[in-house]
């Protein structure tokens, strides 16, 4: 069967004001709003397009993570996803750990893609695609902003410093994205109430045969600097003065 | 002792200056070591810029026709390779660095440190995570390889060499993949200075009110030498494109004037903003959050005033 794969993350709301915790041990997660990663949501978006044109039969979402992590996924069942598949774990998860999870779960799905989003909006790694491609030894399309299957190819159109540069890839591929290749799809109430009847198979890293590891070690979490106030000018003049004087404009 | 290679980032047989940032980076971890590698279809003109950046003791080249468009997939298993011996490997956090850095710690069964802002010592690094909303310390185990990419922002490039390092041609065995081609590069399309490197940025808001409106931000950016930006709002309602969105979901700017019309100042716009050197906010809302962050902030109808703040700039006075 033709397969898209795709990781979803759970992270914090990126309308979330983030706080670090008083005595540094990390930043304050208790009753703040969780999310599919926006990234993730635009690698959904993309594979159920590819599989609305024809050209994938099936979508499989998974995510790594503690038992909550079914809420996200429940979400992008609801969005289109045919199934879904939960490594469910407590344990600090770094990239490394995450592509070779998602290296078994290729394996046992044969994926002809996978697409992920290029980075998770706690962390900010931008890691787990690329690495997830050099374990599988497939090709990698990092920071999507078009992507056109044809046959046992792909031609994908990147975002990079330079501007735009195209890729042609042999299928299976990882792609990650990009914020511009495409506007992920609302949820609708019945596609919710639907959602709760599709499988979601649950694993264990453990019967995956990777062990977590941890080889980062998080030392302690700052707040950044903080901006300081500012003055009000009056009217554009005395505007346009200040940003002179600074040598601005 | 640490031992750091750095693969160098370069165009058009030019060094890009995120070389010289990674060996500023490099600097920074006592008593290292630094080499640098280039990958190119002919690497010579580029290994002589790179061997004239203080602190690099050697220059390996990797000259190879599959290089000649720099791809991650094909320089990856023969940077792996060439790692064998180094304690660290460190690449820009550019769209070259990010691609590529990530596939060789797969490779090479190492942890990554991403965007490393400051170094604490040859284990221990600062980063920025929540879109530098929070800075976090990591550490590896003293022996543990470590792969990293250069926040660029965050260092000064190294200077000149007084004698320039010795440059090594290396010929790496791992096999280049073929199933990865490149295709084209296209240049970004507009004549307007890019958003993400920009000095100056002029940014607007769901004020603005259309897509039309939008044109007095071009007009006034075009007379500053300005790349224009959008708030999520802007962006969402159709008034300016993806590409223009700057904010935690959007582009992180650190640009030297950031202007914002009609922007109140979400959290996630604010996180995209808060590195710039001066910013300055026009709002009709006196209450606008954005005021909270801006150097300069101006209370009025943005409609009246870009184009007096425009025709003010013009008249140098």
């Amino acid at each position: 069967m033709k397969r898209i794969l795709v990781s979803i993350k759970r992270v914090v709301d990126y309308n979330v004001r983030i706080r670090v915790k008083p005595d540094g041990s990390g930043v304050i997660t208790d009753g703040v709003k969780m999310s599919v990663n926006p990234f993730d949501e635009i690698a959904l978006e993309e594979a159920l397009r590819i599989k609305e044109k024809g050209l994938a039969e099936e979508v499989v979402a998974v995510s790594i993570g503690p038992a909550d992590c079914q809420q996200q996924l429940r979400t992008a069942l609801a969005m289109g996803a045919d199934r879904a598949v939960h490594v469910q774990t407590d344990a600090s998860i770094e990239p490394g750990t995450a592509a070779r999870l998602l290296l078994k779960v290729v394996e046992r799905e044969q994926p002809m893609l996978a697409i992920l989003g290029k980075q998770a909006i706690d962390d900010d790694c931008n890691q787990t695609g690329q690495m997830l491609a050099a374990l599988w030894d497939r090709p990698q399309a990092t920071f999507a902003s078009k992507v056109e299957i044809a046959g046992d190819k792909a031609l994908v159109t990147r975002e990079v410093d330079a501007g735009l540069e195209t890729l042609e890839v042999d299928l299976p591929a990882v792609i990650t994205t990009d914020l511009r290749l495409n506007e992920p799809r609302y949820v609708k109430l019945p596609d919710i109430m639907k959602a709760k009847k599709k499988p979601l198979d649950t694993l264990d890293p453990a019967a995956l045969g990777v062990a977590p590891i941890e080889r980062l070690k998080a030392v302690k979490y700052e707040p950044p600097a903080q901006r300081s106030k500012g003055i009000m000018v009056k009217d554009a003049q005395e505007l346009v003065a200040a940003l002179r004087s600074k040598g601005l404009v | 002792m640490s031992k750091i290679l750095i693969v160098a980032e370069h165009a058009n047989d030019k060094l890009n200056p995120s070389t010289a940032k990674c060996v500023a980076c490099a600097t920074k971890i006592a008593g290292a070591e630094i080499h640098i590698v280039v990958f190119a279809a002919e690497a010579s003109a580029i290994a002589a810029q790179a061997a004239n950046i203080a602190g690099v003791a050697k220059v390996i080249t990797v000259s190879h026709a599959a290089h000649q468009n720099a791809l991650a997939a094909l320089i990856a298993p023969q940077l792996a390779e060439l790692a064998a011996g180094y304690t660290h490997v460190f690449g820009p956090s550019t769209t070259f660095g990010k691609d590529l850095m990530p596939r060789v710690a797969a490779l090479l069964d190492a942890p990554q440190a991403s965007d490393i802002m400051a170094v604490e010592s040859a284990t221990r690094f600062r980063r920025p995570i929540y879109a530098g909303n929070a800075i976090i310390t990591v550490e590896v185990a003293e022996g543990t390889r470590l792969v990293a990419t250069v926040r660029t922002a965050s260092f000064e490039a190294a200077g000149a060499a007084t004698s320039a390092a010795a440059i090594e041609a290396a010929h790496p065995a791992a096999a280049i993949p073929a199933h990865t081609r490149f295709v084209s590069v296209s240049a970004a399309r507009s004549d307007r200075p890019d958003l993400q490197t920009a000095a100056k940025v002029v940014s607007g808001g769901r004020a603005l009110g259309s897509a039309d409106n939008f044109q007095i931000l071009y007009s006034l950016a075009d007379r500053m030498g300005a790349a224009v930006g959008a708030s999520r709002a802007a962006v969402d309602a159709g008034y300016a494109a993806n590409d223009m969105q700057v904010g935690q979901t959007g582009k992180i700017i650190a640009p030297e004037l950031y202007m914002a019309f009609g922007i109140s100042g979400a959290i996630q716009h604010l996180t995209g903003i808060k590195d710039a050197r001066t910013i300055v906010a026009v709002n009709k809302d006196p209450e606008a959050p954005i005021f909270e962050v801006a150097d300069f902030g101006l209370v009025g109808d943005l409609f009246q005033l870009v184009p007096e703040i425009e025709k003010l700039i013009a008249s140098g006075s």
